[in-house]
Order: C-alpha cells, then sequence, then structure tokens
C-alpha cells in the first residue's frame, strides 16, 4: 500500500518535471524567436509587438519541442560546425552544377530521351539525426537526385537518369557528410 | 556595384525560367520536381544576392542574407515533403522500362 502511494508521488513529479522541461522549451524557443522578431522587424510599436509575440507563441506551441528535444551534450559541436562550414563551399559549386544540368536537360530539345528517371534505394553507415538531415538535403540539392524516404537505415532516392543515380553510387558525398558528424 | 546586381538578378531570373520551363516539359510529378525545387533554390539565392548587393552592406542586407539561408535549409526540405507524400500516396514514377525501383550498393574504393 505504502509502496503504491510512493510510486504515485514519484509519477506525479515527473509527471510535473516533463510539464516543467516543455515549459521550458516552450520559453526558450519563444525568447529565440521573439528576440529575433525584433531584430528583423526593428519597429517597437505595440501593435507589430503584440503581432510579433502572437506568432512566436503559436509557433513556439507547435515546434517548441523541436529545438530542445535532444538532451544529449554534444561535446564536438563547436568541431562539428567548424567542419560544416567547410563542407558547404562544396555543396554550394555542387548546386550550381545541380542547375546547370537541370537547365540543360530542360533546354533540350531531345529531352525525354536522355532522362531515365528511377527511384533507387541504399544503405547508409551512420544513424544520427543530425547526419540524415544533412546527407538528405545535401542529396536533394545536387544533380538530378531528391531524398523521398529514409525508412530503417536505408535511402529512396529519386534520380533523373542512370548518370546522377551512378554518381551518388560512388559515395562521395556520403564520405563527406560522414566527416562531418564523426567523432576523432 | 548595380552591375553585379543586375547580372545576378538576370542569372537567378534565367533559372526561375528554366524552372518553369522544366515543369512544363517533364513526364511526370516526380521530375517535375527536379525542376522547380532546384532552380527556385538557386534562382532565389541569386536574387536575394542581388538585391543584397544593390541594397549595400547595410542592415537591410544583412536581413536579405538571412532570408537566403533560410530558403537555403527549407527549399530542399519542402521539396522533400512534397515528393515524400507523392510516394506515400502511390503517385506512380514515369520509368522507360517499367522498373521504378533499383536496389544498389554504395561502391567504395
Amino acid at each position: 500500500m505504502t509502496n503504491e502511494l510512493f510510486l504515485d508521488k514519484i509519477c506525479a513529479i515527473l509527471r510535473q518535471h516533463t510539464r516543467f522541461l516543455t515549459f521550458m522549451a516552450f520559453l526558450s524557443t519563444f525568447i529565440i524567436l521573439f528576440g529575433f522578431w525584433i531584430f528583423l522587424s526593428g519597429l517597437l510599436d505595440p501593435f507589430h509587438l503584440s503581432l510579433g509575440a502572437i506568432s512566436c507563441a503559436l509557433v513556439s506551441r507547435i515546434s517548441g519541442d523541436l529545438i530542445f528535444s535532444q538532451k544529449k551534450a554534444d561535446r564536438n559541436h563547436l568541431s562539428q560546425i567548424f567542419r560544416f562550414i567547410r563542407f558547404l563551399p562544396w555543396l554550394l559549386y555542387q548546386i550550381f552544377i545541380a542547375n546547370l544540368y537541370i537547365a540543360f536537360l530542360v533546354l533540350h530539345p531531345n529531352m525525354i530521351s536522355l532522362i531515365d528517371p528511377h527511384i533507387i534505394r541504399f544503405k547508409v553507415r551512420l544513424k544520427s539525426d543530425l547526419f540524415l538531415t544533412t546527407f538528405a538535403n545535401s542529396i536533394t540539392l545536387t544533380p538530378g537526385t531528391i531524398t523521398i524516404l529514409i525508412q530503417e537505415g536505408h535511402f529512396y532516392v529519386h534520380a533523373v537518369d542512370r548518370k546522377v543515380a551512378d554518381d551518388l553510387m560512388t559515395g562521395e558525398m556520403e564520405d563527406r557528410v560522414a566527416r562531418i558528424y564523426q567523432e576523432d | 556595384m548595380e552591375i553585379v546586381a543586375i547580372l545576378l538578378l538576370c542569372a537567378g531570373t534565367f533559372f526561375y525560367l528554366t524552372g518553369t520551363v522544366g515543369l512544363l516539359r517533364f513526364p511526370d510529378f516526380y521530375s517535375r520536381m527536379h525542376a522547380t525545387g532546384k532552380s527556385d533554390t538557386l534562382g532565389t539565392l541569386l536574387s536575394l544576392l542581388g538585391l543584397a548587393f544593390y541594397a549595400g552592406f547595410s542592415f537591410t542586407g544583412v536581413k536579405i542574407l538571412f532570408i537566403a539561408v533560410f530558403i537555403f535549409l527549407t527549399s530542399p526540405t519542402a521539396t522533400h515533403a512534397l515528393l515524400r507524400a507523392a510516394f506515400d500516396s502511390k503517385v506512380p514514377p514515369w520509368t522507360k522500362d517499367g522498373r521504378s525501383l533499383r536496389d544498389k550498393e554504395v561502391r567504395r574504393k
């Protein structure tokens, strides 16, 4: 009997604790968003401030658990950011090539015979959310490939022809993205 | 400065144009997203960069660069979300040989 009471108490405390954490996530998201709103608008009259407060509150209510959900503190966060910045020029270059390639395909009079769209599926090595997100976005931004689905470590990618699919399969981009998030 | 801005805006508009032409010419939903999703990203980036040059390195210019960064982050996600929605509701992809899914192994050097 006392045992059950004890458990109930712990559950209540835990529930309050989670509610507190949710509230803190909401509050911190709200403060960041609202600070950004004031920075961007530069208007400090009550009308614009209340507009900002309402929209920031809505966004924090809906997606406040996104930014502060990962409790695991990352030791090499800073070096990750640094390596991500070094990865950016290559990505920008790839985006530029992608657009030229698509522009070439689009404006080619015999376009239908050049393209061969299909979906490919392959496995990836790393599992962290950040890696998967960066990799998926990089695939979508580079020549002729778009990530459709990530399921159980498999990537489903739509490729516009064989050549870009084979380029992706050399694994160069995966290596580059993996290098950002690797432990060292 | 203004000449750079005009060149960037022209380049951005060119990519918007190819995106629209691709939307009209490509055979199915999936390949159309290749045309629009990608050209929109680069078109918007170039146009915004042109506007940032036109505004000079003022507060407005910094704000425009912020918008460019957000477009850069959100645009591929939106493209992916659209394709995912089509895939989930079983829109058939247009293919040449009728086989839509190919399994591939990543080659290692």
